[in-house]
């Protein structure tokens, strides 16, 4: 078990790194608690797999320095480091039995046979693989051999970290929230520090306390599921987390009141702003949109069910803006007035918000 | 589940089936029509049942050449198999070298087979070939038209010279398929050197090397021409490989009848051991 502490790291594929582009992943400093579940969540290319392999060896950092409850490791092999990693295509050694694959990483270690069947046999009951155990590992559906890779990563008991690369991405969509409400339930039993990589904000956020949410190698924010959703940093995490994203809309703000298209909108953050930003935006989630007596007009333009509530689609002028609308709900028809809660409502100055 | 009865599906197959006939089984039944007569010339031929199949399979001079053919497959296997798998190994994966290697290991099989035993026969030459002066001049005595030993070493060292490349390039098409995750993988569960080669690469590699196997038992089985190049059978029958006699007794003698018998032997004995082989290899595949 270990603190991750990332000090300015910066990684390049290329030799000799001279543009900004060359940097896949861009100047960042980073900490992580010892038996926390973590996070990274962005697109693909966004750095976060880069992010994972400096963290557990594979790859090293170009500049910067990884510590491990403060002893610095940025030279040491992935064994050194004593973690586990779990890959994107379940990695398992064909030739040999469900229990070989699990003790292989003990073996390797030069563990005693006594405590290596304990051991195999104790995750392998917490993963449920206790009557698959003598089998060949080749025969196994492809979410039991992701659990083989995973309990490969469990069987040592001294790991740091156990890190996911993308772990679901072959498991079918029925077994996904199995496996992933294992994992959730294998956090709280063995408080293990764990990174999860992936670009699917469900799994990001139903798995970790603390997400990390990366764009083009940088990090955006990191927070809570909870402040990602209520307090988006910057327009991206607003558009990439939520389904239907945030609604952002160009903006103007007048002696510290925003103005969205002639209309006074009352934003929390707007008396903050000091005006120097190219580009002004207004920040606010479909979830804190309502239709009211007085506000903005608008033209309900489709309205598409999503099960529970509603996702209606108005139209200001040229902005469209989208709200949830409970199932049953009574619809204005024709022209419809809308109100932002204004707790919820927020300024962006060149896509990060204003503080 | 109850099976479709649809016999048009024979228009489908029937264009197989006639390529086949014409490419293999036509040719070979002129093969089974010789090895069941005898004749005395004017084409005329008179049914001779089994005969010729007794006779071959009593004969010691069959037996002398199955021994050798064996025994030189035998060898030749031993030695290629696991020296392609390692040259395969120490080959760079990226890199400009890659096309380096490869080229370098491509070129022994782009020599015509001829070509190669004739570049082998001068190379060996105990007075004016290089590899024949340089064991010579070491104090050894060679000389590959006398000595039986001689001539077997300088068969077997063409061969794998010849045909080694084979194996390493069918090797190293496996070894650069294995995804990167798996290595990561051994590394992150600690995993030595050996136990890599034994539980990833071994295992990933089973089909290139079943192919490559089999590839190198049947041609090394039906070794011809390098070998009727280099030594021409000999010194006295050392070399005389099934190949080489099946020849002789074909052309050089005109035995046609015992030539055909020996003939659709030596088919069986090659579709026997293709057979075994892959069936050993594919053993674990069934559980």
């Amino acid at each position: 078990m270990a603190r991750i502490t990332l000090q300015d790291i910066r990684h390049a594929y290329g030799p000799d790194p001279q543009r900004e582009e060359d940097w896949a992943l861009k100047k960042l400093t980073l900490e992580l608690k010892d038996g926390g579940a973590y996070a990274l969540l962005g697109p693909s290319g966004c750095g976060k797999t880069t992010l994972l392999n400096l963290i557990s060896g594979l790859l090293a950092p170009t500049e910067g320095r990884i510590l491990f409850d403060g002893t610095d490791i940025t030279d040491a092999s992935p064994e050194q480091r004593n973690i586990a990693q779990v890959f994107q295509f379940p990695v398992i050694y064909d030739t040999m039995t469900v229990y070989s694959n699990l003790a292989f990483p003990l073996r390797n270690r030069g563990i005693g046979e006594k405590e290596v069947d304990a051991r195999v046999r104790e995750i392998a009951h917490m993963l449920e693989l206790d009557a698959t155990l003598m089998k060949r590992a080749s025969g196994l559906t492809a979410d039991g051999k992701q659990k083989i890779s995973l309990g490969r990563g469990l069987v040592r008991s001294d790991v740091n970290v156990i890190m996911f690369d993308e772990p679901l991405t072959v498991i079918d969509p029925h077994l996904k929230w199995v496996l992933r409400s294992k994992l959730k339930e294998l956090h709280h039993r063995i408080r293990r520090t764990m990174i999860y990589v992936t670009h699917d904000q469900t799994e990001a956020l139903t798995f970790a306390e603390q997400v990390v949410v990366m764009k083009d190698g940088q990090i955006v924010q990191i927070g809570t599921p909870i402040e990602l959703f209520e307090r988006p940093q910057h327009t991206f995490v607003g558009h990439f987390i939520g389904s239907p994203g945030m609604n952002v809309l160009p903006c103007e703000v007048k002696g510290g009141k925003a103005i969205f298209a002639g209309n006074n909108v009352p934003a929390f953050n707007a008396a903050a702003y000091k005006g120097n930003g190219k580009t002004l935006e207004l920040g606010v989630r479909p979830e804190f949109v309502r239709f009211a007596g007085d506000g903005i007009p608008v033209d309900i333009v489709k309205v598409a069910d999503a099960g529970r509530y509603r996702i209606v689609e108005t139209r200001h002028q040229a902005h469209s803006i989208k709200l949830l609308v409970a199932e049953g709900a009574e619809l204005p028809s024709g022209q419809a007035r809308l109100h932002f809660d204004a707790d919820h409502t927020q300024i962006y100055e060149d896509g990060w918000m204003v503080s | 589940m109850n099976k479709t009865v649809n016999q048009k599906a024979w228009f489908f197959v029937l264009p197989v089936v006639l390529l086949v006939a014409f490419n293999a089984i036509i040719p070979l039944m002129t093969v089974v029509n010789f090895s069941v007569q005898e004749t005395f010339g004017d084409n005329m031929f008179f049914w001779a049942g089994v005969r010729w199949f007794e006779q071959v399979l009593q004969s010691d001079r069959f037996h002398a050449a199955l021994g050798r053919q064996i025994l030189f497959t035998a060898i030749v296997l031993l030695i290629e198999i696991p020296l392609g798998l390692a040259i395969a190994l120490t080959m760079p994966r990226k890199g400009p070298w890659v096309s380096v290697c490869l080229v370098l290991m491509a070129l022994p099989l782009l020599i015509p087979w001829n070509v190669v035993g004739a570049m082998w026969n001068i190379f060996a030459l105990p007075d004016i070939g290089l590899l024949g002066r340089l064991i010579n001049g070491l104090g050894i005595e060679y000389n590959y038209t006398r000595q039986i030993f001689s001539a077997w070493f300088t068969m077997v060292l063409m061969d794998v010279w010849h045909w080694t490349s084979l194996v390493v390039l069918l090797c190293y098409a496996g070894l650069v398929s294995i995804p990167d995750a798996y290595y990561q993988a051994a590394k992150v569960d600690g995993a030595r050197p050996w136990a890599v080669f034994r539980y990833i690469q071994l295992p990933k590699l089973k089909y290139v090397l079943t192919i490559a196997i089999l590839l190198r038992f049947m041609d090394s089985f039906m070794i011809y021409t390098e070998a009727v190049v280099l030594t021409g059978g000999g010194p006295g029958n050392a070399t005389t490989f099934l190949s080489i006699d099946l020849q002789k007794i074909a052309l050089g003698q005109f035995d046609l009848g015992p030539a055909g018998a020996m003939s659709i032997i030596y088919f069986l004995i090659i579709l026997f051991f293709s057979w075994l082989f892959y069936t050993l290899m594919m053993k674990d595949e069934a559980r």
